[in-house]
């Protein structure tokens, strides 16, 4: 009897098809999960962009500084989608989900069926409101088609306004930095990438950019671009600052709104719960543009390649049926200047921090406790430090304090 | 083109065309060669790129950078001859170089 009842399931599962609406890291990693898991269906992949999937973390790096050349940035060769028999749609956008039909149509015309739906659709940048805001001059950084049109005017000389000191502005400030650009870094908190890193952290990465000769400006909110029809300068706290350029990063928001008509529910993202699956049965999320509950119990929103290669492999295992909770120690990293920093946990639930190492040196870490458990490590040209810190994080372990304090104490000894 | 030979720990040989400027990860990874991670895409961020070097290509390889050695520091199954891919560039001197993928990546 159970043959036949297997033979039934499997060819069931072989005539199912999955769409996965975005063409990026996470869509990327779910092919390749999916495949790896054994399903053995149709895969279609929807796309906006012109592009396979590829990385966007060396956008802000490498690839704007030019070291870093377009081919290299791709994920996976173009042989691996006709290998995995993966069809990818780019270039084209869904237009709606019907999820009584499991349908989904697409911006060609095409309407294409699903057994099963992932949402990788990731984020957007974040569009600075505030006049003269559509003045020729004034970019983003998002895609490569952003950064194409950047470099066409990233030249030595060239005065560049940042808005926003969080990790696309810093990074960009290095590079321009180290190109020979006359940098200004508008920030309007007290701190840079105050949302992503602790106080002793944002103080050296300030340091570090004002030494570089970046022109930093904390507490200084952008009120207006002005210019006759191209940028010529930056009004900020009641003054105008002459620009060429300007580079708006401050932040980005979450792809939900084919969620959203679709009645998912959605938060600052697309709600799943720690299998990566929304409250429709055949729809799954994962990615950046997820609201899901972290290793901490709290939910959360996260941007990063690890949140996205995770959860992809998470949303691949619940749609297979082999269901894993996903409790992965967030991780993530920045270059700036020689600079490398990686940082693993979340430091917002600490109550303690411990600096080992002293800043001056380039190099130095933060830990972060709760109950004297370590849950986060920022580590800056200390891998030693991020690494153990990791390993710490997932078990959980409880450190002295003054123990992680002791530069005379290896790291190795404290795993 | 340089060409690097990459072994799994079965013993498949996989032979692949690398254009000169790449890292030996890249040449995996866009090859569709089987046992190289590379999660944060070849930033020195992940350490899921290690790679045994064989023994004859040691001497021809630039010396190891600290954040490398830190992070092989803690790779699984390191052995004196282990190397990020990520951070071996291939040169025309490294045609014919030849890796060897460990069990596990994490």
């Amino acid at each position: 009897m159970l043959a036949p009842l297997l033979e039934m399931l499997f060819r069931t599962i072989m005539s199912q098809r999955i769409v996965i609406i975005g063409a990026g890291q996470a869509g990327a990693q779910a092919v390749t999960s999916l495949r790896a898991e054994g399903f053995a269906g149709a895969i279609a992949m929807i796309g906006d962009e012109p592009f396979a999937p590829y990385q966007r973390p060396p956008l802000s790096k490498a690839y704007l500084m030019g070291t870093l050349e377009r081919a290299r940035l791709f994920l996976k060769p173009e042989t691996f989608y006709r290998e995995a028999n993966c069809e990818l749609i780019l270039g084209v956008s869904v237009r709606v989900i019907d999820r009584k039909a499991r349908t989904v149509a697409l911006t060609d015309g095409r309407t294409l069926s699903y057994d099963m739906l992932l949402l990788a659709t990731g984020t957007r940048v974040r569009r600075i409101k505030c006049p003269g805001a559509d003045l020729a001059g004034i970019h983003y950084l998002r895609s490569i088609e952003d950064v194409d049109g950047l470099h066409a005017v990233f030249q030595p000389g060239k005065r560049l306004a940042i808005v926003g000191g969080g990790y696309i502005g810093l990074e960009v400030a290095a590079v321009a930095a180290k190109h020979g650009l006359d940098v200004m870094v508008f920030e309007a908190m007290d701190r840079v990438m105050a949302r992503a890193v602790s106080k002793p952290v944002s103080d050296f990465f300030e340091q570090a950019h004002r030494t570089a000769g970046v022109k930093l400006m904390l507490n200084t909110g952008v009120e207006a671009f002005e210019g006759a029809s191209h940028l010529e300068a930056v009004r900020a706290s009641g003054a105008a600052y002459p620009a060429d350029i300007a580079l708006v990063g401050i932040g980005v928001v979450p792809n939900m709104d084919l969620a959203k008509d679709a009645d998912l529910a959605c938060e600052d993202g697309i709600v799943v719960d720690q299998n990566c699956a929304t409250a429709d049965p055949a729809i799954f999320a994962a990615g950046d543009c997820t609201w899901h509950v972290g290793r901490e119990g709290v939910p959360l929103r996260l941007e990063s390649v690890q949140n996205a290669i995770d959860q992809a492999k998470h949303a691949a295992y619940a749609m297979l049926g082999k269901p894993k909770i996903y409790s992965e120690v967030p991780w993530f990293w920045s270059d700036q200047y020689d600079l490398k920093l990686q940082i693993a946990g979340l430091a917002r639930s600490s109550d303690q921090i411990v600096v080992r190492g002293d800043p001056g040196t380039r190099k130095f870490a933060v830990f972060h406790l709760r109950d004297a458990a370590v849950v986060a490590v920022e580590a800056v040209n200390a891998a030693s430090e991020y690494l153990v810190g990791r390993k710490l994080i997932v078990a959980g372990a409880r450190v002295a304090p003054e123990r992680l304090a002791d530069v005379s104490i290896p790291m190795k000894s404290i795993a | 083109m340089p060409k690097i030979k990459y072994i799994d720990e079965k013993g498949t040989e996989r032979e692949a065309d690398v254009p000169t400027g790449w890292s030996v990860m890249e040449g995996a990874v866009k090859n569709l060669i089987p046992g190289i991670d590379a999660d944060c895409g070849g930033a020195c961020a992940c350490a899921t790129c290690h790679v045994y070097v064989d023994p004859a290509w040691l001497e021809k390889l630039p010396p190891k950078q600290d954040m490398e050695e830190t992070m092989l520091d803690f790779a699984p199954d390191v052995q004196p001859n282990s190397r990020l891919s990520c951070q071996i560039t291939v040169t025309p001197e490294l045609d014919g170089l030849v890796v060897r993928t460990p069990k596990t990546q994490h």
